[in-house]
């Protein structure tokens, strides 16, 4: 066949993947670094107002580094506890759904038939149910915590991960390597185990890293409702929303939390598309 | 001036040469066959010919194609070179198809694209050149999506697309090599009645098919040209160590010795099995096997063989509890065996063990080569420890050639070839009384195929192991087996001693398989017509006989009754005319009664 020009064009070099992972890790280590170290070394802690400076801008001088909100206190210290919190949600509930989702898959995946089915139209179940009504009947019966924002944000999560689990291992579990294991009499959990989940792990690490910055925006969300992070408490969601009414007069507000919040989900995009290419069973050395 | 000019050309990606230092002429109207095993450079060569290597390739040398320069050229350039002079045809005509668009619209694209013809013109020019190269039908044809068609006729659109731009040379990349030996044999004929339109390079691994059908011979070996000639002369006395090699490893049914049968009690036997695949939601059901059997004795090998979809897989996977029995039964070692793997004991589960085609695709790519082999270990024997374990598997690895440096090392650090040793101790590890090998051979190369199956039958000699050898290659088959079974469509066609069926086949079927295997000596190949028709689609089996449609000796009665298994001549045939047909040696077929009545 006559093939028409197909000629593959190279990325530009500050498009590849190899460097925006080791720039991102960077980024994101140094950021939890402050995140944990910085209020320590500040003079200010998180919940003291000092109504002698009111929305001060950001300056060296007076160790206010980020400027101070609307009651004096000190923006630096808030938003390093805004980013271990919005880190720690976001890390914790995507476990919570990895761990759930894709143990839940892989064994309605491999089992398949009518345990598949069952458990597959539980997930659908789930499906349906609308989330804020959810969050919002746990908010009821429960006191506000952190605990149950994980629960809620990794409950949600984990119906997409058994969904795209379950389809992986339908594909996997009739490769030839699984079918000497079952010929061998190797036990059904080992199988799920051994052999279909660590070939898995390069669909579920994007996807982890999807869920990631999904869980930062949901809680940023929930934050906003007021269902979320209670003060003095904070979170970087609750920081940009209460930025949002200072645009005009104390844009620093706004600018800090969110600029950091915008670094924070572009690195974890990045790490996890570097992450797949890591856990490429072909690329191990 | 020659039409194709190829001087010290080297392919390089990063430090690594894939081909280097090639020169090579094609004159006008010449075949030309350039051989050499995976990995020599033969496609790399072709794409670069063609342009359409991708930018990673730093090229060196010259390309010309009728004085005119490939590398460097510009894409408007190499787009008109493709159109007027040179054409190309992959092995997987599959992918090379747009499988939403009907055959008919994607070939009109190439004429329009290349502005040769356009409307009714085009249409015409269209079915002229699919008439041309043999599709049954070209008006409804045309008019079918790809997935419509089986594999040959697919190729056969691909030449025809091919021919569409009335290339000067056609460039054929294994383009028989995913098809069946049947099928195989008619686009060889395709290809070679083209000789007077264009120059053709075919590329292939397979000696047989370069041997009938090229003038002269280009032989690779890791990059660079190591022999060029007439292929008589290169068949008769090859001057370089990687052609003579290649002879000698390429499988004949012509030469060689044929295993004698083994006598014994059958270990495992499988007694009129079928098996039944249902489409999803209650959809047709597809009859892959029916009523099939076959048993297999202590040290000895039974080769299954069958065109693809000839349900020899599906046989041999529901025997190992691996696909569904619908019907039949089983028995190892004299005693009934549970047809549903969860049901068998794991003291049988350790007997009957499973080589799979493809050696990438049948290892763990998570687990290094120790664990892989050490895995059956753990379940089969807890009374070892994990010391004596290791032992065992070392001595295992070592048994099939495989030394220290490979015990860490993952699935893709091997070769194909040593993929396949693992995967063959893992099989034996055990010690398993009986191992299935399905197509276990067809994805190596000669070489490395030969060593696999010297390993198989060394293994057998010295352990009494009774191998169930799955495979479309009657060559291979004729090395290893003492007794063969033919299947078609699902159905039995002749069980016979491998000599006996090699020598006097007596169905004619068994006949049209072993004619249409291309021989790889130019002097003694040059088969007959070949077999017409492909096999029918499972979904829908003629009634009858299942071959009635393709066979010449057919009768009023084939169409109607499928016949069953007899003894005919110490062979088992499914024939109604079997008594009367002496098939006996090629190209001399007689009978009473001649074609289809």
């Amino acid at each position: 066949m006559s093939v028409a020009g197909t000629k593959r064009r190279r990325l530009p070099n500050w498009l590849t993947t190899q460097q925006n992972v080791r720039v991102s890790a960077a980024i994101l280590a140094a950021i939890t670094l402050v995140a944990v170290v910085g209020p320590m070394l500040s003079p200010h802690d998180y919940l003291s107002t000092n109504f002698d400076e009111l929305t001060r801008p950001p300056s060296l001088g007076d160790a206010h580094f980020f400027g101070t909100d609307d009651l004096g206190r000190d923006l630096f210290v808030r938003t390093m506890l805004g980013i271990r919190v919005t880190l720690m949600v976001a890390v914790v509930a995507s476990l919570v759904s990895l761990a759930i989702g894709v143990t839940y898959g892989a064994v309605a995946g491999y089992l398949g038939g009518r345990t598949d089915a069952i458990m597959m139209r539980f997930v659908d179940a789930l499906y349906a149910m609308p989330f804020i009504f959810f969050v919002i009947l746990l908010m009821a019966l429960f006191d506000r915590s952190l605990v149950l924002i994980f629960v809620a944000i990794g409950a949600v999560h984990w119906l997409d991960m058994a969904r795209i689990v379950r389809g992986q291992t339908l594909s996997l579990k009739n490769r030839e390597f699984v079918e000497a294991a079952r010929l061998t009499g190797v036990p059904t959990t080992r199988i799920i185990f051994r052999h279909i989940a660590p070939n898995l792990l390069g669909v579920v690490v994007v996807y982890v890293t999807l869920t990631i910055p999904q869980a930062i925006l949901v809680e940023s969300f929930l934050s906003f409702l007021g269902l979320g992070i209670q003060e003095p408490q904070t979170s970087l969601g609750t920081l940009v929303d209460a930025g949002v009414p200072h645009v005009e007069s104390a844009v620093w507000l706004l600018l800090i939390p969110a600029t950091l919040l915008a670094v924070i989900l572009l690195c974890f995009n990045f790490l996890g598309d570097g992450l797949k290419d890591a856990l490429d069973a072909r690329q191990r050395r | 001036m020659s039409l194709l000019e190829i001087e010290n050309l080297s392919i390089r990606y990063g430090a690594e040469a894939v081909v280097d230092g090639l020169s090579l002429n094609i004159e006008r109207g010449e075949s030309i066959g350039l051989v050499g095993e995976s990995g020599s450079g033969k496609t790399q060569t072709a794409l670069a010919v063609l342009g359409l290597l991708p930018e990673t390739a730093r090229l060196g040398g010259s390309i010309r194609i009728d004085g005119e320069e490939v590398i460097g050229a510009s894409e408007p350039q190499l787009n008109r070179l493709r159109a007027e002079r040179v054409a190309i045809v992959f092995q997987d005509p599959l992918q090379a198809l747009n499988p939403y668009q009907r055959i008919g619209r994607q070939l009109r694209q190439v004429l329009i694209a290349h502005g040769l013809a356009r409307g009714a013109a085009a249409d015409e020019r269209v079915l002229e050149m699919l008439t041309r190269v043999g599709l049954p039908d070209p008006d409804r044809q045309a008019r079918a999506f790809p997935h419509q068609l089986s594999g040959g006729m697919r190729q056969r659109v691909m030449i025809a697309s091919a021919l569409l731009t009335s290339p000067d040379l056609l460039i054929a990349d294994e383009p028989t090599t995913s098809l069946d030996v049947t099928v195989q044999a008619q686009i060889l004929e395709l290809l070679e009645s083209l000789r007077d339109e264009t120059a053709l390079l075919l590329i292939t691994h397979d000696l047989g098919i370069v041997a009938g059908t090229c003038e002269r011979l280009a032989v690779l070996d890791a990059g660079r040209l190591v022999e060029t000639g007439p292929t008589r002369s290169v068949f008769a006395a090859p001057e370089s160590r990687r052609m003579a090699g290649l002879i000698s490893v390429a499988p004949r049914l012509d030469r060689g010795s044929v295993l004698p049968p083994v006598n014994g009690d059958p270990v495992f036997e499988v007694c009129d099995a079928s098996v039944r695949y249902r489409e999803r939601n209650g959809g047709r059901a597809l009859n892959a096997v029916r009523g099939l059997g076959f048993d297999v004795r202590r040290g000895e090998t039974l080769a299954i063989v069958g065109e693809s979809g000839s349900g020899k897989s599906s046989l041999v996977r529901a025997a190992l509890g691996l696909a569904p029995l619908v019907a039949g039964h089983l028995r190892f070692g004299g005693e009934t065996l549970p047809k549903s793997l969860v049901e068998r004991p794991l003291s049988i589960r350790r007997e009957l063990q499973l080589v799979f085609q493809d050696p990438a695709a049948s290892l763990n790519p998570h687990m290094q080569v120790t664990t892989i082999v050490e895995e059956p270990l753990a379940i089969h024997r807890p009374d070892l420890d994990a010391g004596a374990r290791r032992d065992a598997v070392a001595a295992m690895l070592d048994r099939v050639g495989l030394g220290q440096s490979y015990y860490a090392r993952y699935p893709h650090e091997l070769s194909g070839g040593q993929a396949q040793r693992v995967a063959l101790a893992r099989a034996l590890v055990t010690e398993p009384s009986v191992l299935v090998c399905d197509e276990a051979v067809s994805a190596l190369d000669g070489r490395v195929r030969q060593q696999i199956l010297a390993l198989m039958k060394e293994i057998q000699q010295q352990t009494g192991l009774a191998i169930v050898f799955i495979s479309h290659d009657l060559a291979v088959v004729r090395a290893i087996a003492h007794r063969v079974l033919v299947v078609y469509l699902g159905r039995h066609v002749e069980l016979a001693s491998a000599a006996n069926l090699f020598a006097k086949p007596q169905h004619p079927y068994t006949r049209a398989l072993i004619d249409a295997v291309p021989v790889p000596d130019p002097v003694a190949g040059g088969t007959g017509t070949p077999l017409p028709g492909e096999p029918p689609s499972i979904l829908n089996p003629p009634s009858g006989c299942a071959f009635e449609p393709r066979c010449r000796f057919a009768h009023a009665r084939c169409a109607k009754e499928a016949p069953f298994a007899r003894s005919v001549r110490g062979a088992r045939v499914a024939c109604h005319r079997a008594d009367e047909l002496e098939l006996g040696r090629q190209g001399r077929v007689t009978g009473t009664g001649s074609a289809a009545q």
